[in-house]
């Protein structure tokens, strides 16, 4: 069973292709990509023309709710909506019901039904508690891919040394959610003008920015690996960016909707706008954006974090936090990134592909030959409607919404899906 | 300027959404419909047959009854559902216990709950006019009204007028409205209380701000002082209520320093000796039982417009 792309601009980072080319996928693998045209007699050839095609994406922060909370999400569903999202790799995090702090569960994970690679994150401390560490030598074994207790911060200064010292023999990325609960509690969105517009407690921006602090100063102290998740200040995006001159080992990702939304969307009290970290100001979106393009932030991640419609439809201190990502990420990258001309498509396409890849120490995220045949296939000028989500929740401000850029095809291992409006 | 007869929206939600001409328009209303409250038989029937609900989530005497009083003399009925006798402790959603209750076909849904934007989330879903009793720390429009009817009365208008509002901003969804509702007719409106009890984006919306009460009563027209609630203190938010009368709590003292004609107003619940001194609650510089009277008119003719 052969499969040709043709005519489309092939752009996979790691191996330094940026080029109009063709791919020829055999048996599920790669088997090659060439500026020539290839004599091949595909049964399925897919026109790329005008497109950009690139190693199937990787998102490594999503939230798949299974075990535990399955009417919002489950490992199928999720993969589903990765797939839609043009995303072959998945990360889940831990914050099940029970969390991933085991090899039971893990395996669970793994052996569960899904349309796309699902590579779970494993919690950092035993229950997410922030006491004990998880058998992390266990579950990385099992197949876990970095450690975090994402949805919680770790509060203790030195169960986080243990879990970034602890780690180091497995080289993975202990994935810090930064939050000084102290700072943050009863919050629901930044503390700001739109706090006090809206008379709710805010969540200052120097709850996210001490715990980068912290995190950057222990890393650099044990020489070890951290990876902060959905940045979301400008204070936070100085720290790291000073961190890495000073060559700590520190990597940290954007979501789409920090990079695209404001505090200022809030102003109608829709819960889909409530998110943690919350939702900031145009001053954090720029320098978000600046952190994006000289690669302090070197990954793009979703952050989908599915929820009942039951439960968004409460008042808003009640509500949870979380909007849904995997289907959005890409048409909001390519407005706020591409349009704008903030990163090109071959840096773009990094965040989504070599540097996850890099960070987690994964195969996937290259058309290197032989590699399973996962590939996103985008049409950067179509407008289209977020009309259908293939998530089992609907909590995004952007369903129904008018959106430029669509993933037009995604490939993984070889099956073709195409995407209609 | 054309006048205005009714109001844009269904419902009030708050002072931050109301024109100008809109809170002109219903202080004029509240003072034509104050005249029946001197009347001997203090009802007329412009509302009947129509049905107002009252969901009050949070607990309140005085807000209830003057809501309940102004929807009676306009001959309206209504339902009372609280915290405590409805379905919120079985687990019953506020927008499921609002659509069981819209589903008896009422009017008007006035609601107090502890959370900023429950009476937006209402009104996105009910077709009644749902009139906002006060969420949580955000706004308390119908508070904010009968306080500029207060003033309208007292001093004709407020352009140029200098009000202080002094206390736990904070927290406080009276100071909120107030704020967006004097600034909008032309007061300026400056605050004093403890920096922990100050918003902290407060410079952003132009306000000034003292921490010295003798040096920020100075001037003033109107010192609009805030109840304190005592928990904040718990919280770790100033050291002691001994400490706060020390240096918040509105004295014969401090109005040495102000202006011979200023005038006091408090939302009530007055805590006696705390916020200020039982003299001048009680002293002819008072304005706090007028606004007693006044949230009854406010209120009719709020139901008045919106019916």
């Amino acid at each position: 069973m052969k499969i040709l792309i043709k005519n489309g601009r092939v752009i996979d980072p790691y191996n330094k292709i940026d080029k109009v080319a063709e791919i020829v996928i055999e048996d599920g693998k790669i088997k090659s990509v060439t500026s020539h045209q290839s004599p091949v007699t595909s049964k399925e050839i897919i026109d790329a023309k005008g497109c950009i095609v690139t190693p199937g994406l990787i998102d490594m922060h999503t939230h798949l709710r299974e075990p535990g909370r399955e009417d919002k999400e489950t490992i199928l569903t999720g993969s589903r909506a990765a797939l839609h999202g043009g995303f072959t790799t998945i990360c889940c995090m831990p914050n099940t019901e029970p969390p991933i702090d085991n090899i039971g569960i893990v395996k669970f994970i793994f052996e569960s039904p899904k349309e796309c690679e699902v590579l779970p994150i494993g919690a950092i401390t035993k229950g997410r508690k922030g006491e004990q560490l998880s058998e992390i030598g266990d579950i990385v074994t099992a197949g876990c891919v970095a450690i975090s207790d994402d949805g919680d911060p770790v509060e203790s200064a030195e169960i986080m040394r243990y879990a970034l010292e602890y780690s180091k023999m497995f080289n993975i990325p202990v994935i810090s959610h930064s939050e000084d609960k102290s700072l943050s509690s009863n919050g629901v969105i930044n503390e700001g003008i739109m706090s006090l517009k809206l008379g709710m407690k805010g969540i200052p921006r120097i709850a996210e920015e001490i715990m980068v602090a912290r995190d950057i100063q222990l890393a650099e102290y044990l020489d070890a690996r951290v990876h902060i998740a959905h940045i979301s200040t400008k204070g936070s995006v100085e720290l790291v960016r000073n961190a890495k001159k000073r060559g700590v080992k520190v990597t940290a990702e954007a979501t789409p909707h920090h990079f695209s939304l404001t505090e200022d969307s809030l102003d109608s009290f829709d819960t889909n706008y409530k998110v943690n970290p919350p939702l900031r100001t145009k001053e954090d979106v720029k320098a978000i954006k600046q952190g994006l393009k000289d690669n302090t932030i070197s990954v793009i991640a979703s952050d989908h974090a599915p929820h009942a419609y039951f439960e968004k439809e409460l008042e808003f201190t009640n509500a949870p936090f979380g909007m849904t990502g995997l289907e959005t990420a890409i048409s909001l990258s390519i407005k706020e990134l591409i349009e704008s001309k903030i990163l090109s498509w071959n840096q773009l396409i990094e965040k989504f592909t070599v540097c996850p890849k890099n960070i987690l120490g994964i195969k996937a995220g290259t058309l290197t030959k032989g590699a399973e045949a996962n590939i996103t296939i985008i049409d950067p000028n179509k407008e289209w409607k977020f009309k259908k989500t293939f998530s089992k929740s609907s909590n995004s401000p952007f369903l129904g919404k008018k959106l430029k850029g669509k993933v037009i095809y995604t490939i993984f291992k070889g099956t073709v899906h195409k995407w209609e409006d | 300027m054309a006048k205005i007869t009714e109001l844009k929206n269904k419902d009030l939600l708050g002072m931050k959404e109301l024109s100008r001409e809109e809170i002109e328009l219903i202080c004029e209303t509240a003072e034509t419909l104050k005249e029946i409250l001197e009347r001997p038989i203090k009802t007329v029937p412009y509302l009947r047959g129509k049905t107002a609900c009252f969901l009050f989530f949070e607990p309140s005497t005085r807000t209830l009854n003057s809501f309940s009083l102004a929807a009676k003399r306009l001959s309206c009925d209504i339902v009372s559902v609280s915290a405590s006798s409805s379905s919120a402790l079985k687990g019953e959603t506020l927008l499921d216990t609002a659509k069981n209750i819209e589903a008896m076909k009422t009017n008007f849904v006035v609601v107090r709950h502890s959370v900023p934007g429950s009476a937006h989330l209402l009104a996105r879903q009910l077709s009644s006019s749902v009139i906002n009793a006060g969420d949580g720390t955000h706004e308390h429009p119908t508070q904010a009204l009968l306080d500029i009817l207060t003033i309208k009365e007292h001093f004709g208008d407020l352009e140029r007028l200098k009000i202080l509002i002094v206390g736990d901003i904070e927290h406080s969804r009276v100071a909120r409205s107030n704020i967006w509702a004097m600034t909008k007719l032309g007061a300026e409106v400056s605050l004093c209380g403890p920096p922990t009890l100050i918003p902290y984006s407060i410079a952003q919306i132009g306000v000034k701000v003292y921490y010295d009460l003798k040096e920020a009563v100075k001037d003033k027209d109107i010192i609009y002082i805030l109840r304190l609630q005592k928990e904040r203190q718990e919280k770790g938010l100033f050291p002691s209520i001994r400490e706060y009368i020390n240096l918040y709590c509105i004295t014969p003292e401090v109005l040495k320093y102000a202006k011979p004609d200023a005038r006091i107003m408090h939302p009530g619940p007055v805590n006696r000796g705390i916020e200020l001194t039982p003299e001048i609650a009680d002293s002819s510089k008072s304005l706090i039982l007028g606004q007693v009277l006044n949230g009854v008119a406010i209120r009719m003719a709020i139901f008045y417009l919106l019916k």
